[in-house]
């Protein structure tokens, strides 16, 4: 399951990239003993790739793994089997000491920024904190802390107000603004902007555009919104309960979804366009997912896949039986997980 | 019977009521609540007419008002808040009414559906109890069996999978979307005339909101109800309304068919929400045009138009005049803008800048409150 794609971006090293990775949450009984009685697998085998200036765009319903997947290639939760290569090496082999250095390079915006930001610090003390811990900030601290206030658009006069004194966008602002101290290569952002009002939030995205063009910052960006996707992302991997089931450069993939999740998903999000809206092909899944701690045989997709039920008894033993792995029958510049697969123009 | 059965009818002979007559009309509505710090202005003289079968979206940014002017007319404020202008349901005037009247009226001929369905669900009863209940209340006369399949007919409508076992689980065995769609099938047991949806998918995964749009489009149609949509998704108005209430700091700014809103906007804010969107039709070559800054605090509103602050557009004028929701043409599209005229054909990024930062419109945004403040101020001595 290399996931390697045939395009002139990737020809180059990835900056960072996941290999197999599986995460396992123990699922323990109730009571004193606190036994062992199965296990959520929260992510099964997933491998990612990133390039320099290159957004990786992580998209999926609540539950399919995104944030897992992204903690996974920080190195912040150990993963049941897998490896995160980075600069030659394998960071879930590291011990702490030596990941220490490296923590420098990957850094984390999350979704809720007042959740991450210390209500008690100023803007300037919060972000200079990662300069002070790494030892770095007596060495033109000061100077790099008011040029990131400047860079990512908040005023410098408001250095010394408090996180609860900005608006939601502004707060998310001061994230990136502490997450770039430390000039990383790696951004892990989790639902960056999806928090926002929608006309703040496009100032958030164009932000986060223009630092990736001047700093060569390589993004995982976590997303449920494929319309914020199409936006910002040059690859994109759609999760459906913990595995990629389609994955591929954006235009292409946009072009011509082939996983029959893809296309659910892709018709399900509505375009603010009325004339679209209305002759628009929308393909209504039916069920719920199935959970994670007992996942479907076979395709995961299964019990919920509208192609699935169109086929006949041995096409659908296939479902059942034998796992689809991501494949490419075409170009090689999209790849699906489904037996099935065949493309579909959607928007 | 069949007047409460949903599945019953296939939505093609509506002898009653046409598209056409008004079934809910609203006339300046004004609220405000009494706080602390002084008086929230949070609602500023809404006006709209429903008709019957016609959907109406509600839009606008966090705090702009939405839930608050549904919540006026549904009566479900709080006693503390002063409510002016009138809304009328069927020609009879709801402000006022007390709850006992208000409650024949709740649920049966207006249903409102919440952005969380467990606000709206008891916990200790079963889906089926509160379904039937539902119905008892508006029909004392109907025997178990009966409210039991009409439960059992709505969960099926609203696209409940196995609603004969369904009928019989607590809402926390549900899923978010399946609760969603009881909450809808719920709404919809006494083939209301008015559904009020104050964000009912904003708290679902894409493809559940996919199945709940159609449940509530589905079930709408049966029963040939008027539906306003309060969401501050552009995207979900767009597919789902016919008539668009934009708002902005409490009050309507633009409003008009879904095409003019989208194709032919006349109100600077309007154009700049709909140039913010990433379009899953549009690639990263497209820019996208932020609205930089935040609405005015709605406690101490500075004089003349609240978007100026944040308008590109902005001239003198709009310092001290608040513009007035005038026509545009003839068919009833309105907005509140001094120089809607320049915007006829104006694409969002021939007015806003497609950047990422703007420290000027921060600016503008300080100046005008610490001004505001110094206003009120000068009203207290
Ligand atoms: N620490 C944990 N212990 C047990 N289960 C966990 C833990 N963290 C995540 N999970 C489970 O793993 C699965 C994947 O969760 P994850 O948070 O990665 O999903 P996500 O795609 O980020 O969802 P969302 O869009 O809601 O943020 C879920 O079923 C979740 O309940
Ligand atoms: N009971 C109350 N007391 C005081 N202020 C209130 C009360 N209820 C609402 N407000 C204020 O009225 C304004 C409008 O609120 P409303 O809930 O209608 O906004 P909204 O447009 O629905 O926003 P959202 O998109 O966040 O739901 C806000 O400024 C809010 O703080
Ligand atoms: S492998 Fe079968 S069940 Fe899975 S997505 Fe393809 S057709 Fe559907
Ligand atoms: S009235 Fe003035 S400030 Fe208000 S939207 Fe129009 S141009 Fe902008
Ligand atoms: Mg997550
Ligand atoms: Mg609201």
């Amino acid at each position: 399951m290399n996931a390697m794609l045939d395009t002139p971006q990737n020809a180059a090293e990835p900056v960072i990239a996941g290999r197999n990775l599986v995460k396992e949450f123990p699922v323990r009984s109730k009571g004193i003993l606190r036994r062992k009685v199965g296990a959520v697998h929260a992510v099964s085998g997933v491998s990612l790739d990133i390039g320099a200036t290159e957004t990786l765009a992580l998209v999926g319903e609540s539950g399919c793994g995104k944030s897992t997947t992204a903690r996974l290639m920080m190195n912040l939760i150990p993963p049941t089997s897998g490896e995160v290569l980075y600069d030659g090496r394998d960071l879930t082999k590291l011990s702490r000491n030596q990941m220490r250095p490296m923590r420098r390079d990957i850094q984390l915006v999350f979704q809720d920024p007042m959740a991450s930001l210390d209500p008690r610090m100023t803007v300037f003390e919060i972000i200079a904190e990662p300069l002070r811990v790494h030892g770095l900030f007596k060495n033109g601290g000061r100077a790099r802390v008011n040029s990131l206030i400047e860079i990512v658009g908040l005023n410098p006069e408001h250095r010394n107000r408090y996180p609860h004194e900005f608006s939601g966008g502004q707060r998310q602002r001061i994230g990136i603004a502490r997450a770039l101290a430390l000039q990383p290569r790696v951004l892990m952002l989790d639902e960056p902007v999806s928090a926002l009002d929608v006309s703040i939030q496009a100032g958030v995205i164009n932000l986060l555009e223009d630092l990736q063009d001047e700093l060569g910052l390589s993004y995982l960006f976590v997303s449920h919104d494929l319309s914020v996707v199409r936006h910002i992302a040059d690859k994109v991997a759609v999760m459906y309960l913990g595995k990629i089931v389609e994955e591929g450069t954006t235009d292409q993939l946009f072009a011509g979804p082939a996983h029959p999740y893809t296309q659910a998903l892709m018709s399900a999000i509505p375009l603010p366009d009325p004339r679209k809206e209305r002759t628009r092909e929308r393909i209504v899944l039916q069920g719920d997912v199935p959970s994670p701690s007992n996942p479907p045989s076979g395709c995961r997709f299964r019990t919920r896949c509208p192609l699935f039920k169109e086929l006949g008894a041995n096409e659908q033993s296939k479902c059942i039986e034998v796992e689809p792995l991501l494949h490419s029958d075409h170009d090689g510049l999209t790849r699906a997980a489904c037996h099935y697969a065949k493309k579909k123009q959607l928007v | 019977m069949s007047n409460i059965s949903v599945s019953a009818g296939n939505g093609k002979n509506r002898a009653v009521g046409a598209k056409g007559d008004v079934v809910l009309q609203v006339e300046d509505l004004n609220v405000s609540f009494p706080t602390e710090d002084g008086l929230v202005h949070a609602v500023r003289g809404v006006s709209y007419e429903l008709r019957r079968g016609q959907s109406l979206g509600i839009v606008g940014e966090s705090g702009s008002g939405k839930s608050v002017t549904s919540m006026a007319v549904m009566g479900l404020l709080p006693k503390t808040a002063q409510i002016t202008g009138s809304a009328k349901f069927e020609g009879e005037e709801l402000l006022g009414l007390g709850d006992p009247e208000l409650s024949k009226i709740r649920g049966k001929k207006i249903s409102m559906i919440f952005q969380d369905p467990l606000t709206s669900l008891n916990p200790v009863y079963t889906v089926g109890y509160q379904l039937a209940e539902a119905i008892r209340v508006h029909y004392p006369d109907v025997n178990k069996a009966e409210a039991r399949k009409r439960c059992i007919d709505l969960l099926d409508s609203v696209g409940i999978p196995n609603p004969q076992q369904r009928v019989d689980a607590y809402p926390h065995e549900l899923s978010g979307g399946m609760r969603q769609r009881v909450v809808i099938a719920i709404a919809m047991a006494n083939n209301p005339d008015v559904i009020i949806a104050d964000e009912p998918t904003t708290a679902l995964d894409v493809t559940v909101q996919a199945q709940v749009l159609e449940a509530l489009e589905k079930a709408r149609e049966e029963v040939n109800a008027a539906l306003i949509l309060i969401t501050h998704d552009l995207g979900v108005i767009a597919g789902h309304t016919d008539e668009v209430l934009v708002m902005y700091a409490g009050r309507p700014v633009e409003q008009g068919s879904v095409d003019e809103i989208f194709y032919e906007p006349r109100m600077p804010y309007t154009l700049g929400l709909i140039g913010s969107l990433p379009r899953m039709d549009e690639d990263r070559g497209h820019r996208l045009t932020p609205v930089h800054g935040t609405p005015p605090s709605m406690l101490n509103l500075p004089p003349g138009c609240p978007f100026r602050p944040r308008c590109p557009m902005s001239q003198d004028i709009c310092a001290e005049v608040e513009p007035a929701l005038l026509p545009i043409n003839g068919s009833g599209h309105v907005a509140a803008c001094h120089f809607q005229e320049q915007l006829e054909g104006k694409a969002p990024d021939d007015v806003f800048a497609a950047d990422a930062t703007d420290l000027s419109v921060e600016a503008e945004i300080e100046a005008s409150e610490a001004e505001a403040v110094v206003n009120t101020e000068e009203d207290d001595k």
